[in-house]
């Protein structure tokens, strides 16, 4: 029965959006009376899907077999949060998250926004109603995540073990809120579109849904790829890996969005540019979904591999797109020419940052996509792998990183002050770095080097927008600039030590043995069979030491049987200076153990900058939204003195 | 600046930007791209020595040999038509086994496929789309062995 009712509760959604579209169409042709029930019905319209979604969750809590998801994803041994997390842990499921926080999102459109026109705000809604509908289309006629089994199976199949971490719990909800918060910007770029009401209010109603969605995307790519490096075994952080790109794709047009929507807001300025980076930044969103859950792309993302569902997809995307692209192509000339700028302003600082993050963003599609491309023309498969990425976008990030430091201290307008002046002790610290490196390490390569001298600069440079005024009276939004640019530093600097300095050791040892990497010495001491609640493992007990006192480690090699596969869980030891990173491998004939073990000195910082930027993020939401409750309390107060 | 130059000058700007990172791409791709073969491609002399490809197929049965230093194993892959021997320095990933799809990254030196990286399916159901035809082909093949 409860599978039924989420399924029901799903058709309704899907119905009411339908209505949400009807009655779009005729507010434009008409008169907005008409569309007096839509708040309403997106408010209904989310509830409905909120049902359908706790529906999910409710069968994969109860392990009921009899549900086809359930049984091939899920298994009643698992512990009870993955069961949970499992239903979101395969394609149907993670597709019906996606359109309940989509429709989630329009009902908080609906209630909350108040500061756009009325005929935009309805135009908006309808137009996230329009996304809502393809996607209810798609799980109800190629993937719906209700459908029976019968016979009903005595148990399930389990879910992939690798999924089988807190992680999963945590990673793909906070990515999916951030792809979807971005459909309001959308949105809110197609009711202008669609009224021409591009104006300082609409970029003030979009901002809060790019910053919320910003932050989000911002975590979840961090904490995937702290999982990556911790689960996978690997000890990278980074692959370039197409799903991972797929992420990042949003996150860069996101960032462009972020803050040209800033530059319209305050001076009304960029409004086409700013309307065509909302359409790309859920674009990249959708297209990041299309390349995860088509089953195109080989990764542990991809679920099921099934043509139809790929193509439904690929439809959905192609119509949204394109439908959105023809809208910006017919309406975006005929937008009014935003408040004129000077070649050095803030505003010219933003179109530069827009620019080189949208060549960056470019170079990502073009690496990604070309091998899809390659193959679909001429069949030969290839593969375009790290070295492109960091040889192309590389050195953008770093000029990236420099202009980070320069734009802030630009005044609107024009700038009348010598900012240049303000550069010298960044200037200064960043070229004390340089030669720090090059005598200290003369043997690392040019581009970590190059990240150490732009990480230096960008952190001193960072703060000076603090330090030009009272730090305590600036506004929550200034220190979340600082905060996230500073983090860009941090992270950097953490990503070049990570190139630079980075030892590796792969060795074979016995039981007393002992192999050194960087300045430790790490000896086997032990190894014991040990078993969770759904595998069993051998465990290696190491002992490493540099100087002081030692330190134990136990990375484990587990087995899972449902479905049979074979899992290496690292054991990291994190010290303030770097962490020790082991792998125990297979054992060898002769009666040793592979052990794989690296030094990686202030790894941690990459992550730590990570965190940084959706803090800096998260500050400047929570001050633009305390500013938007006190306004709207001192107008009412005024309000009330005047009619008392 | 005016208004109108300055959407002029925006427009020619975001043209430009987009111009550099097409050419960028491009010549990153030029140099950077790595193809994938199977191992019949391999012993029909489609891949260059030296270059940097990728390798795709399944572990031979029976071929798999660890060294005396215990960390470098050799094994083939075969695609039912031709087999590739690869050497490979490294701890193989969680899926790695004897009958399974596996893809190597690294480069033929005098016959031999060099690894860099293994890659090995993520699970029983999970398969590389790269090798979905050739397990079905080696799957026929098995069936004529029989």
């Amino acid at each position: 029965m409860i599978a039924e009712a989420g399924l029901a509760a799903l058709w309704l959604a899907a119905g009411l959006a339908a209505y949400q579209f009807v009655l779009m169409i005729l507010t434009l042709r008409s008169r907005l009376e008409v569309a007096r029930p839509m708040r309403g019905v997106a408010v209904v319209q989310g509830v409905l899907a909120l049902v359908a979604f706790a529906m999910l969750l409710l069968v994969f809590a109860r392990s009921d077999m009899s549900v086809a998801l359930v049984f091939e994803n899920s298994n009643s041994a698992k512990p009870f949060i993955y069961k949970v997390a499992g239903a979101w842990g395969n394609h149907e499921g993670s597709m019906l998250m996606w359109v309940t926080i989509l429709a989630v999102a329009g009902a908080f459109v609906a209630v909350f926004s108040r500061r756009t026109t009325e005929r935009t705000l309805i135009t908006a809604l309808g137009s996230q109603a329009i996304l809502a509908l393809g996607f209810y289309a798609f799980l109800l006629i190629a993937s719906n995540p209700f459908a029976r089994l019968f016979p009903t199976p005595p148990d399930g199949q389990g879910l992939n073990p690798l999924l089988q971490d807190p992680g999963l719990a945590f990673h793909p909800p906070t990515l999916y809120l951030g792809y979807v918060g971005l459909s309001v910007a959308f949105s809110f770029a197609v009711g202008a579109l669609l009224t021409g009401e591009v104006d300082s209010r609409l970029a003030r109603a979009m901002r809060p849904w790019v910053l919320g969605a910003w932050v989000l995307l911002t975590l979840g790519i961090t904490a995937g790829s702290y999982w990556a490096y911790y689960e996978l075994g690997w000890g990278g952080y980074w692959f370039w890996d197409p799903v991972e790109n797929a992420s990042l794709m949003p996150w860069l047009a996101a960032t462009a969005l972020l803050h040209s929507v800033n530059v319209l807001a305050a001076r009304s300025a960029l409004k086409a540019w700013t309307m065509m980076l909302a359409v790309i930044a859920f674009s990249m969103s959708m297209v990041g979904t299309f390349l995860v859950r088509s089953g195109i792309l080989t990764s542990v993302h991809a679920f099921a591999i099934d043509p139809e569902r790929g193509t439904f997809l690929l439809a959905l995307l192609a119509m949204y797109v394109g439908a959105a692209f023809a809208l910006f192509a017919v309406r975006g000339a005929t937008l009014k020419e935003g408040a004129p700028f000077e070649l050095i302003s803030r505003e010219s600082g933003l179109v530069i940052n827009n620019l080189l993050l949208s060549v960056v963003l470019g170079i990502v599609f073009l690496g990604t996509l070309y091998p899809l491309f390659v193959e679909a023309l001429s069949g030969e498969k290839l593969s375009v792998g790290a070295p492109y990425f960091n040889s192309v976008a590389g050195p953008l990030a770093l000029i990236l990183g420099l202009l980070v430091g320069i734009g802030p201290l630009l005044s609107w307008r024009r700038e009348r002050r010598p900012v240049f002046k303000q550069l010298t002790i960044p200037a200064l610290m960043g070229a004390s770095a340089l030669a720090i490196t090059i005598i200290l390490a003369p043997s690392i390569a040019i581009l970590p080097r190059l990240g150490f001298t732009v990480a230096t600069f960008l952190a001193v440079a960072s703060i000076l927008p603090l330090i030009a005024r009272n730090p305590l009276r600036a506004p929550l939004a200034t220190w979340g600039m600082v905060v996230a640019h500073f983090g860009i530093a941090v992270a950097l600097s953490g990503m070049a030590a990570n190139a630079a300095f980075t030892s590796e050791r792969l060795g074979i040892a016995k039981p007393g043995d002992t192999l050194s990497v960087g300045p430790w010495l790490v000896q086997l001491q032990d190894l014991t069979p040990t078993a969770g609640k759904n595998y069993t493992a051998t465990e290696a007990e190491l002992r490493a030491s540099r100087g002081q006192g030692p330190v134990t480690l136990k990375p484990q090699t587990r087995y899972f049987s449902d479905p049979p596969t074979e899992t290496n869980e690292a054991a990291i030891r994190t010290f303030w200076n770097g962490q020790l990173y082991t792998v125990v491998g297979k054992a060898d004939p002769s009666g040793g153990w592979q052990l794989r073990l690296w030094w990686k000195p202030f790894v941690t910082l990459i992550w730590a900058g990570g965190g940084l930027i959706a803090l800096g993020g998260a500050l400047a939401l929570v001050g633009r939204l305390w500013r938007l409750r006190r306004r709207r309390q001192v107008s009412a107060d005024w309000r009330k003195e005047r009619y008392a | 600046m005016k208004p109108k130059n300055q959407r002029l000058i925006l427009a020619s700007a975001a043209l430009i930007a987009m111009l550099v990172a097409v050419l960028l791409a491009m010549w990153g791709l030029r140099s950077q791209v790595s193809y994938f073969y199977t191992p019949a491609e391999i012993a029909s002399g489609k891949a260059k020595p030296g270059k940097a490809v990728r390798l795709g197929g399944m572990v031979e049965r029976g071929s798999v040999q660890r060294q005396p230093d215990g960390v470098t194993i050799r094994f083939a892959l075969t695609d039912g038509r031709a087999r590739t021997p690869v050497v490979y320095r490294g701890i193989t990933p969680d899926l790695f086994r004897e009958g399974s799809g596996a893809v190597a990254e690294g480069r033929l030196q005098n016959g031999t496929f060099v690894a860099d990286t293994i890659l090995a399916k993520h699970d029983e159901r999970y398969m590389p789309p790269e090798l979905g035809n050739l397990s079905a082909e080696h799957k026929a093949g098995k069936t004529l062995e029989k």
